[in-house]
């Protein structure tokens, strides 16, 4: 019982429920990070490190600070709070190890503090009332999701520089048009659970 | 509304900041990555203009690149000379001499010297009025003066001039390029900065085509290239040209000139190019 309703859990963040093509969420990065595949994987990566600590350690925050001090509204700027330290510990680790993916992150891996996906994926365990493991597939399951739409779009952009494209859409306009028609896509995943 | 109220939040809050915090001053101790000190007191010495003249991005870029050695001190356009002594500083390395390159518009047609073809009434800037078959003047080569180089120049280094001219200062031009590359005409060309003679037409068409059209071009007569002692003048495609690193700056050619195709840096001149 259990491990089928943590298998739904997976495919709904990762397919059904995608934070990118159907929630609309993380947007920004998802368009200034996806030139490359290689930029791209990377941050993924780095989304997915802070979504699963960022759930962890809100879903603590959440359940041994706020509930028993009954002040739940403090809930989203507690949650930023986690979030903010949790992106510059991502940052002082990237620099540290990997100086290029460090440069091609660039403004975006900062931006992650502000990144509504992590954001709202925190607010939506609490919203969901999903326990410790459950809330860990989940935000394992957005991550992969966000990974696997950023490259999935930044393989079809790589694609798109070399194909002939009238002057009027080249780079952004084609860029929107292509993360509507992989939204379009995703929706074919609706009513799979 | 009772004092636990205000109390719990402000305490959890700052609780959580405080241990952050703490977490975070750990930890970029424990991660600090060392930046070369040589990169940070380049990147201080730069002009921060980040106008891409050098060939790469930004300042920051090309303070990592000349710290790590593989661009010239000297590769900064708009810092100059002085700057590229700096930097020689900075890096223990000598200046290797080379010469810093301004932007100069090779053509003197104005409104009085040039005709026009028609009256351009349209949207003031050259490349719009060069779709209109090739702009009003009658020269196909000339400077339009429309001021498009202007706007595009971010040092202010362009003026126009009373008679529909574009006029680089040499001394605030830094070399960037932006004006050469936006000009329709490619009127705008890269000379030394201690370079004073220069010809000022740009005109490919025949002698006969330029005496019709303008008062002031190169009408390939080829007088200068007999008379320069120095052999630097070269003509090909009905113009002359300077070699520049041949050139004495004699102001010879200036005065055979018959049509003053060719300007010396400064009126008075001939006095002054003793000293020089």
């Amino acid at each position: 019982m259990s491990g089928s309703s943590i298998f739904i859990i997976l495919v709904s963040a990762i397919f059904v429920n995608n934070f990118v093509l159907s929630r609309f969420l993380g947007i920004c990065p998802f368009l200034g990070v996806s030139k490359q595949v290689e930029t791209a994987m990377g941050m993924g990566m780095a989304v997915t490190f802070v979504m699963a600590m960022a759930s962890i350690i809100t879903y603590v925050a959440q359940r041994f600070i706020l509930d028993k001090l009954r002040i739940e509204y403090m809930q989203t700027i507690v949650f930023i709070l986690v979030i903010a330290s949790l992106v510059q510990l991502v940052e002082m680790v990237i620099q540290k190890t990997s100086y290029s993916l460090y440069q091609s992150l660039g403004v975006y891996l900062p931006l992650i503090t502000t990144n509504c996906a992590v954001l709202g994926l925190t607010l939506l365990n609490i919203q969901n009332d999903y326990n410790l493991v459950e809330l860990i597939v989940h935000a394992i399951g957005a991550a992969i999701g966000f990974t696997l739409a950023i490259v999935l779009f930044a393989a079809i952009r790589e694609r798109m520089e070399l194909s002939d494209l009238p002057v009027a859409f080249k780079g952004f306009p084609i860029a929107l048009i292509t993360a509507s028609l992989m939204s379009l896509a995703f929706m074919g995943f609706m009513g799979l659970v | 509304m009772t004092i636990e109220g205000i109390l719990y939040p402000v305490a959890s809050l700052g609780g959580l900041g405080l241990v952050f915090g703490a977490g975070l001053a750990y930890a970029s101790q424990k991660f600090k990555v060392d930046v070369d000190p040589k990169v940070t007191t380049i990147r201080d010495l730069l002009p921060g203009a980040n106008c891409g003249g050098c060939g790469v991005p930004g300042c920051d870029s090309f303070a990592k690149l000349v710290s790590s050695g593989e661009a010239a001190v000297d590769g900064c356009p708009v810092g100059g000379p002085e700057l590229a002594q700096k930097l020689a500083e900075v890096m223990g390395v000598e200046v290797t001499g080379s010469t810093r390159q301004v932007a100069k518009v090779i053509c003197n047609g104005g409104s009085d010297a040039c005709k026009e073809k028609f009256i351009y009434n349209g949207i003031t800037d050259c490349v719009a009025a060069n779709l209109v078959s090739g702009g009003s003047k009658s020269c196909k080569f000339g400077c339009l003066g429309l001021g498009t180089c202007k706007n595009v120049c971010p040092f202010g280094a362009i003026e126009m001039t009373e008679d529909h001219l574009a006029k680089i200062i040499p001394e605030k031009c830094t070399g960037c390029l932006k004006c050469v590359e936006v000009c329709p005409k490619n009127v705008i060309v890269m000379t030394p900065f201690h370079q004073e003679v220069v010809i000022t037409c740009n005109s490919n068409d025949s002698g006969k085509l330029v005496r019709q059209k303008c008062s002031v071009g190169c009408i390939g007569c080829q007088i200068c290239v007999k008379a320069c002692p120095e052999g630097a003048i070269d003509f090909e495609n009905n113009l002359a040209f300077i070699n520049y690193e041949k050139c004495t700056n004699c102001y010879i050619c200036v005065g055979k000139c018959p049509t003053k195709a060719i300007e010396g840096k400064v009126k008075k001149a001939t006095e002054e190019t003793a000293v020089s």
